[in-house]
Parts: C-alpha cells; structure tokens; sequence
C-alpha cells in the first residue's frame, strides 16, 4: 500500500531535507519511497513543498489524488494543501506561525504543534520541519524511531555535525508531542 | 530490512543519469545549464575533474554539441544533457552526427514547450526525439527509462548504442525523473572498449582517416545513406525494447512510457480492482518503436489508451502499429501538469463505456473476446476520447 505525505512551507524552514529525511528511513526499514520537490525559481521566503510517497511496493505514479498527511507549515501552504488531504488523513499545522488557523475540516485529523517553540526545547528553534517529522511519525508510524534517528545523524551529520544533536532533539520533541496528541 | 537485498541509496534522477555515465565510462561531458537537469551538470562538474576527465562548461548549447561531435570523431566516450529548448539548439550538429558516424550520448531532461514555455515534467518532445531534430534521412535511437534505477542501466546501453552502430542515442526524462529521489542500488555497467577502425587518432603509419557528412556526388551519396538505412533496419531488428506488465489476460493496454507509464501503473492497479482487465504496455525504446509487439497485443484487446505528458504524439506510432484492429484514445496534460491516476482511470472508463456501446449497437455481446477482429469504430472512437485534442 502506498502512502503519501506533502510537507509544504517557506524556504528555509527545511522543508525538502526533511522529507529527504523521511525518504532514507524509510528505505532503511526496507520500504519503496520517491521523493519529489515542486521545483523552480523558488528562494529563501518562497514557497517550497516535496511530497514523499512510502510504500511497500515499487511506488507507481509520482502524482497523487488525494495526501494521506499534509504537514503546512505557513499559511500559503495551509490554504493549498490542507483541502487535498484525503478524508480520514493527517494534517500538521504549525501553530506557531498559524495561530489558531487551521484546516477547517471536520473530517481529518488536525494536530496543531507549536513548531518553534518544540524545536528550541530540542536545541535549536529553527529545526520547525524536523519537530513536524516527530509528530508524523508518533502519529501515523510508517517508519521506526530509529532509522529516522539514522537518517538525521547521515544527512545532517555529513554537512554541519554541530546541529545533529538539535536535530535528534527536535524529531524527539515533535515524537513526544505528537504522541500526546495522538492520545488525547 | 536489507537482508538479501543489495545495498540501496537514495539518489536524484540527475544525478544518477550522470554518475551512471560516469561509471559507464563518458570520457567527456560538455554542456550549458538549463533547468531541470541542471543538477546532471553539477554532477558532472564535480566529479569528472576529480577523475583526470573532460568537463567544459560551453558558452551555449551549440558549443557543446559541436564540442561533443569533435571528441567523438577522436573515438572518445561522449555525453552533452540539456532539456528540450537546449536540445532544439543541439539539433543541427545531431544531424552531422548521424551523417558523419559519430558516436554521441544526449540526454533531454524534457520540459513543457513550445518556445522557451515553462520548467514543468514534459513529454512534448517525443515527435522531435523520434521523428525531428536535424534534417536528412536519420534516425536516433531513443531510450525512455520509467524509474531512476532504469535511466542508470540505460545510460551504460546508449553508449553502448551508440557505438556499436556509430550514431547519436538520446536518452528522455523528463522534469519528474529529473528532480526526483528514488532509491537505487549502485550496479553499474561499463560497456568494453572497442578498437575504432574509423577514429581520428592521428595519422602517423597509418592511411589518413575521414570523418564527414558532406558528399556531393549524388550516386556516392545515395550510398552513403543506403548504408544508413541498413544500420537503421538492423537496430530496428536487434535493438527494440518494451515491457508488458499485467498483460496475460488484459482486455484494454494503456501504452505510455516514462513518467506516465508510473501514473499508468497506479491507475490500472485501481482498475484491476474494479474489475477491469487492463495492462501496461511500456515502450523502452521510443524509437525503434516496438511496433510489432503491441501490433500482436492489439489482436487480444477491445481499446487501446494512450497516455503522455503532451497533446499525443506517442498515439501516432500506436495508431500504425495497430492498423484499427481496435480503437485507440488518448488522454493527456500538458503545460508541465502530470495527469493523476484518477483522471486516467476515468479515461479507462471511458474507453471502455464507448466500446461496449459501439459493440452492442453492432450486434456484439460487450463481453465476447473478439479476438483479431478489426473494429471498424476505432478512428471515431479516438476523436470522441480525446481531450482537447491538439487545436
């Protein structure tokens, strides 16, 4: 079964690093995954989105109908991508930037997250995509803990070491929070 | 987990193409800048200096090419890349390639034309792949990989290609199978060196070599390109590559290849469980088209969908090689926008509503298996399922 997810927001709020993130996990527990970012003259303060399709099977078309989850991590992004979010699906609202904004949907899950905030517990306030990630996987679990952990040392290891251990503390905070959610 | 499984990495679609060719052998690489393959240059801009290798730069398209057909007359593994504006700059020197014998690997990362039009995933270039670039009797083998992991075994088969039979080979992506990241495993293939009878590696003992396309007698000329078309019949013969999947008892084919072949996919998986007997028919070489093969698919089939990022042009090659033994629609985007599994299985639909209404008024159960029965409501058909069609 194929399931997809959008992460959708500005320019350098890490957006496209951590589907790239998502999408390594998930070939460490042995999944299928495609990784596709909307691409062009796009810059820091833009928009930017990558969408990651999961899989136990070779993933077939690039496109989808309908998200299974749609983190939106500003309000351009909300407007755009929270309708496209089949019934039942995810939606991650980073409250910090929407405020009470959200999806308006009765018939999906919202989980509401202040990402800023959750990151600078982690260690470093900009890492608002990474905390995002926590919650996804705490609430919908396609890929372990663990090759998520392994991912983030990999890929931000290789090119600014200092920032993994933000990193870990931000996927953790968004993992606890997450979790929190998905209980209440 | 990995058990018994190679090793997998996650690699975007540029970049594999252009390590694949790195790893394939490419001697050189010239090329100008152009999104969405930019990042194949990158690539190589890194890698090949790193190597002791030739990376330039060229100050515009038709540098590179022309730098490229210059190393490939010395008998040097070759590659230039450029998406589609970029390759209608190259078109002129593909033609003296073909003339002249010189073995040239081009990949098009396609983009949504005509004109400079946009940086969306296109498939708009398939008549100019296939049919067009330069002028002259030539034709250029085209190889239309579906995933990231095919364009990397395919590059190692285009230089091959190209020289076994001394011609350009164009490898088509498109702007999805550029951008993208898939997982792949790092099996490379490089294809044996050959000793060129025909290189221009200096003189010295040896008889003086010539390589040109200019001949103006016209007998001599005429067997030039006599010769031409014996090489093209033989590639024809032995080079023609397809895959059919899910075709064993299938009543409808979508025919589509590259990207829309993955979107064809997912959306006959949908139809398959609504009961529709549908397979993929997946042209790997667009040209030679594999004519034959979906000529004897079409005899088991009711209707045919052709799907492409374009207005349909693929369609014209699937309507000869089915000579109206069944009807053929088509269903596209174009603009850069990639249609969902939704709207192709709509099309399916489609497809099949109009045949079963067409057999039932001439007296054909919906149901009946007519095998190698010709329809004779095939061209009606096509107009009616066709979107837009091209204006």
């Amino acid at each position: 079964m194929e399931r997809s997810v959008v992460f959708a927001g500005f320019g350098g709020q890490g957006l496209l690093f951590t589907g790239q993130v998502l999408a390594r996990a998930a070939i460490r527990d042995g999944l299928e995954v495609f990784w596709i970012p909307s691409y062009g003259p796009e810059m820091r303060g833009g928009t930017a989105s990558c969408t990651v399709i999961v899989g136990d099977e070779p993933i077939g078309s690039p496109v989808v109908d309908e998200f299974d989850a749609a983190v939106v991590m500003n309000l351009p992004s909300l407007r755009k991508f929270a309708p496209l979010v089949a019934p039942g699906g995810l939606v991650i609202v980073n409250s910090s930037l929407l405020g009470d904004l959200g999806c308006g949907r009765s018939d999906v899950d919202e989980m509401r997250l202040p990402c800023t905030e959750l990151a600078a517990q982690g260690g470093d306030d900009k890492l608002v995509s990474v905390v995002a990630l926590g919650a996804l996987v705490a609430h919908l679990g396609w890929v372990t803990r663990e090759s998520i952990d392994s991912a983030l040392r990999e890929m931000a290891g290789r090119k600014r070491p200092e920032v993994v251990d933000a990193d870990l503390g931000a996927f953790a905070a968004g993992l606890q929070a997450g979790a929190v959610g998905q209980a209440a | 987990m990995e058990t018994g499984r190679r090793a997998r990495v996650l690699m975007k679609g540029n970049e594999a193409i252009a390590e694949a060719a790195i790893q394939a052998g490419c001697d050189a690489y010239f090329g100008y800048p152009i999104t969405p393959q930019a990042e194949l240059l990158e690539w190589m801009a890194r890698r090949m200096p790193e190597l002791g290798r030739v990376f330039v730069q060229a100050e515009s398209e038709l540098g590179a090419i022309n730098m490229a057909l210059g190393a490939a007359a010395t008998g040097a593994r070759v590659m230039v890349s450029s998406s589609s504006p970029g390759i209608s700059l190259m078109a002129e020197a593909m033609s003296y390639m073909a003339g002249s014998g010189t073995p040239v690997v081009l990949v098009n990362v396609m983009r949504a034309g005509p004109g400079l039009g946009g940086i969306g995933p296109s498939q708009s270039d398939y008549f100019q792949a296939t049919k067009g670039h330069g002028h002259g009797d030539y034709r250029v083998p085209v190889l239309a990989p579906d995933s990231i992991g095919e364009a990397m075994d395919l590059m190692a088969t285009a230089f091959e290609l190209a020289e076994r039979y001394r011609t350009p080979v164009m490898l088509v992506a498109d702007g999805i199978l550029g951008q993208a990241m898939e997982p792949v495993e790092l099996r490379f293939r490089t294809p044996e060196r050959q000793a060129f009878d025909w290189a221009l590696t200096g003189a010295a003992g040896r008889p003086a070599r010539i390589i040109k396309s200019i001949d103006l007698d016209p007998e001599v000329l005429e067997r030039r390109n006599l010769a031409l078309q014996h090489k093209y019949r033989e590639i024809a013969r032995h080079e023609t590559r397809w895959e059919g999947w899910r075709l064993g008892d299938a009543e409808f084919a979508i025919v589509a290849y590259g990207t829309a072949a993955r979107v064809a996919r997912s959306a006959i998986a949908r139809a398959r469980d609504n009961g529709m007997k549908v397979g993929l028919f997946r042209p790997i070489t667009l040209w030679p088209f594999p004519e034959r093969e979906l000529a004897r698919m079409s005899r088991q089939l009711h209707g045919i969908l052709t799907v492409e990022l374009s207005s349909g042009q693929m369609i014209e090659d699937v309507r000869l090689a089915v000579e109206g033994r069944c009807p053929v629609a088509f269903h596209g985007r174009m603009g850069g926008l990639v249609p969902t599994p939704d709207e192709v299985l709509g099309a399916l639909k489609a497809l099949r509503g109009r045949v079963e209404r067409t057999r039932a008024a001439s007296g054909h159960s919906p149901a009946a298996h007519d095998r190698g029965t010709p329809s004779t409501n095939g061209a009606g058909l096509d107009a009616g399922a066709r979107p837009g069609g091209r204006g």
